[in-house]
């Protein structure tokens, strides 16, 4: 393998300088002791003491992380149906229209869905009392199938990447298919699985715009707090909370690619992309 | 695997629940999206009227396109219209420019360092969202830490405008969408043949001239993916221009928000998402292809 050339290096160490540069920022500012956010008098952990005392922002933090847990794990079931329907079944009555449902949330402008299912949820509730009221439950359902979309396109790509032959020879030896999906389908596409999951919960924790829409008065979801006290200007608890969150996302992936990335020595049971 | 007697029934077994769940909860909401933007803003519960109404006759349809003639009277409409489009074409083409070098410098790093400079491009963007474009306002803003910074260099004597413009709009469109470029352009130069620019420069091609004449065409796939893949989310941006921008640089997506949060006209907002979905038709139908394709 040759090496870089130096015009490729620099490109790459300004383009992760970009990428990392405004996020230090943030964390470096969480720990300023003043108030001025921008003005630098001392290093200081005041703000994450402020954070413990307010209540608005656990109750949403708690709000957030209840939906998100329950959204990815909608998530899962209904994306990896939807992803090993698309794989595995080549043709089926309304494969092409199945297809572009399970893309479309992927690409769509988020004001668009989120307009969208609140008027359906206004509509259906008209129509026939459910969902009596919106709040975390109508996040959650519009949550689901955002994330279903990401769960199936995972799935899918992990599917098509190990031979069917697996699953047809378990057949042929009288396995049942649920046991086949059971015994062989399952354990190979557990980091998909994992994968597709923390991407929900990701999305989820991240969205303002779709549960902004999709809310009514009951549920304040985090990033609904953040947006709000952002609008009034900067806040150095926003920046110590900010940096909460990216320890704790940053731990979260890492960890969850130690799970996917293939081991150097585990990489042979690994068909490449 | 062959269809055996009982497949069409385990098919659906599988396929029933994610089926119904998206008709319901993606395709039915857009019906009800256009039927709504056909309404006329009526206050009470819900603020709009009725599609079928009944009158001394019996029942008929209240619809009309004055929404949708609204939008084309107030050129407010149209000049975010253009907005989005010339911001979503700039920053697009920008993100190509810093993430094309990258994704190239990626794929031809040594393999160990592949896989990490991968998941620092992927970080970001699994980090929130909200956060990256707030990081941007701490740097920005008229006492913010460039302002500042460059104040005490004594490189500038007032503070640059900086933010609530055009220019912050783009940056950060550019900073939020550019891992989405970065992993399309890195997923095509990956798998690309370099044996290929072994025997260019074999054949007496200079470096820059083997890269158009076979890297770029070959990597064209992964320059379209990524293209439509910030586009569209871009053209419906909401939380950018809110944050970033200020009164002359309204994008589609934040007159949508204004519109339904502001001034609670519902049928005005669904008149605006379906303009803005025939302004996305186009880009859409190109990348759903390559989306079913993708996945089938």
């Amino acid at each position: 393998m040759k090496r870089l050339s130096p015009l490729l290096l620099v490109m790459l160490v300004l383009g992760y300088a970009f990428l990392y540069g405004p996020i230090a920022s943030v964390v470096v500012y969480s720990f300023n002791a003043s108030r001025l956010v921008t003005v630098w008098a001392g290093f200081s952990v005041h703000w994450y003491g402020e954070l413990l005392r307010n209540d608005q922002i656990q109750d949403a933090a708690l709000t957030s992380l209840s939906i998100a847990l329950m959204s990815a794990t909608g998530s899962l079931v209904l994306g990896t149906l939807a992803g090993y329907g698309l794989a595995r079944f080549a043709r089926f009555r309304g494969r092409g229209l199945f297809a572009v449902l399970t893309a479309s949330p992927l690409i769509m402008p988020e004001v668009i869905t989120g307009l969208s299912l609140l008027l359906l949820f206004v509509a259906l509730e008209r129509a026939t009392g459910w969902p009596n009221g919106r709040g975390m439950f109508t996040i959650t359902l519009a949550h689901i199938t955002l994330g279903l979309s990401y769960v199936a396109v995972v799935v899918a790509a992990r599917l098509e990447s190990f031979d069917i032959s697996l699953e047809e020879a378990a057949l042929d030896l009288g396995a049942r298919p649920f046991k086949v999906f059971r015994v062989i389908t399952l354990p190979l596409i557990a980091p998909a699985l994992a994968a597709g999951w923390l991407l929900a919960f990701t999305l989820s924790v991240d969205d303002l715009v779709i549960a902004s829409f999709t809310t009514g008065p009951a549920a304040t979801t985090l990033p609904m707090v953040i947006f709000s006290s952002v609008r009034m200007g900067v806040s150095p608890q926003i920046n110590a909370l900010a940096t909460l969150i990216l320890l704790l996302v940053a731990v979260l992936v890492i960890g969850a690619s130690r799970l996917i990335v293939p081991k150097k020595n585990g990489a042979a049971a690994r068909t490449p992309g | 695997m062959m269809p055996g007697p009982g497949s069409i029934w385990r098919r659906w077994a599988v396929l029933a629940l994610p089926y119904a769940w998206l008709l319901l909860f993606f395709l039915v909401p857009f019906v009800i999206v256009f039927k709504i933007s056909l309404a006329d803003q009526q206050i009470g519960v819900p603020p709009y009227t009725p599609f079928l109404a009944r009158d001394d006759g019996g029942w008929h349809i209240q619809a009309s396109a004055a929404n949708y003639l609204f939008l084309l009277s107030d050129s407010l409409y149209f000049r975010a219209y253009l907005n989005s489009l010339r911001f979503t074409a700039v920053a697009t083409t920008i993100c190509l420019l810093i993430g094309y070098p990258m994704a190239y410098a990626i794929a031809r790093a040594p393999g160990a360092w592949r896989t990490r400079l991968l998941l620092l491009v992927i970080l970001p963007f699994w980090t929130s969202f909200l956060i990256r474009v707030y990081a941007w306002i701490g740097l920005l803003k008229e006492n913010g830490v460039i302002n500042n910074a460059l104040l005490a260099m004594g490189l500038i004597h007032a503070p640059l405008p900086l933010i609530n413009n055009a220019f912050s709009v783009q940056i950060g469109l550019v900073y939020s969408y550019l891992p989405y470029m970065i992993l399309p352009l890195y997923a095509t130069l990956e798998k690309l043949d370099w044996t290929l620019l072994e025997a260019a420069a074999d054949l007496g091609a200079r470096p820059w001239r083997a890269f158009w004449s076979v890297t770029l065409p070959l990597s064209l796939p992964g320059v379209a993916a990524g293209a439509l893949l910030v586009f569209i989310p871009m053209v419906g941006e909401f939380v950018i221009p809110d944050l970033l921008g200020g009164p002359d640089n309204l994008m589609i997506g934040k007159v949508l928000w204004d519109e339904f949060f502001t001034n609670h006209d519902w049928p005005l907002a669904a008149a605006v998402a379906v303009a803005m979905l025939a302004l996305l038709l186009l880009p859409i139908s190109v990348i759903r292809r390559r989306l079913a394709k993708g996945v089938a």
